[in-house]
């Protein structure tokens, strides 16, 4: 399988900051899940200070690891929240 | 029962000021119950210290859509957990000063013990799921993301930390 996926990131609060960006994209192969695209990211993508247990959203719902994105997913990484 | 939940349920994420308590009030009357013996108001307000820096300023983001979709979420999953009438709460977003109001929950019930009960879980559930996250500026010009590891911390790194 050759077939590729592009996902959108998202990034708030000190995850933002850290990155230096709010936004961006990742590409990544078919069936490729939260976790495989959170290793990209702290790999590849140079952001090797994100957790690997860091909580993340798919399409603004929170979302397990193990869960199998799809092309134009919005993923958002979450920091600890501090709402209240 | 006499209204679904639909009606008996106002959440908002906002930028305006939340400090009048009387738009509560309204909202109450328009969803509230004459059923209901008890209304239970609880504010956040920004606090001048956290844990023992004096606070100038508070910058709170969100993630805008989510934040609205988990916010109803709570209040929904609130209503099935608790025996209460109707609830109203909201959160502020964008920049707040000393004693505004970051956010605030409305509840009503017949009886008071399932009003506190409700409240306090709302709040804490807020608290651990809804996505805002807050930047507070302090008077000696520095600022620090809430939750997040102090600089110092990060510079040592594993990503560890963070979590």
């Amino acid at each position: 399988m050759t077939d590729r996926i592009s996902v959108r990131t998202l990034f708030f609060g000190v995850y933002g900051e850290l990155a230096a960006r709010r936004e961006g994209s990742a590409e990544l192969p078919a069936d490729s899940t939260v976790g495989d695209l959170v290793d990209t990211l702290r790999g590849s993508g140079g952001l090797g200070w994100l957790p690997e247990s860091v909580v993340v959203a798919v399409n603004q719902s929170y979302a397990e690891a193990g869960t199998t994105l799809s092309d134009g997913d919005e993923v958002a990484l979450i920091p600890p929240v501090a709402g209240g | 029962m006499p209204q679904g939940s639909e009606e008996r349920v106002r959440t908002w994420i906002t930028r305006e000021s939340l400090d009048d308590f009387a738009q509560f009030e309204d909202i109450v009357g328009e969803v509230g119950s004459v059923e209901d013996g008890a209304l239970l108001f609880f504010q956040g307000r920004v606090r001048r210290t956290n844990r023992g820096r004096a606070v100038s300023r508070l910058e709170y983001e969100a993630y805008g859509e989510m934040a609205e979709r988990e916010l109803s979420a709570i209040c929904h999953e609130a209503l099935e957990q608790f025996d209460v009438g109707s609830i109203a709460a909201a959160h502020r977003v964008g920049g707040l000063a000393l004693g505004e109001v970051s956010v605030a929950i409305a509840v009503t019930s017949a009886h008071r013990d399932d009003g506190y009960r409700a409240s306090r879980w709302i709040i804490e559930t807020i608290k651990v799921r809804l996505p805002i996250w807050k930047h507070e500026h302090y008077e000696d010009g520095e600022s620090h993301w809430v939750g997040a590891p102090t600089p110092e911390a990060g510079a040592s790194a594993g990503g560890s930390q963070f979590g």
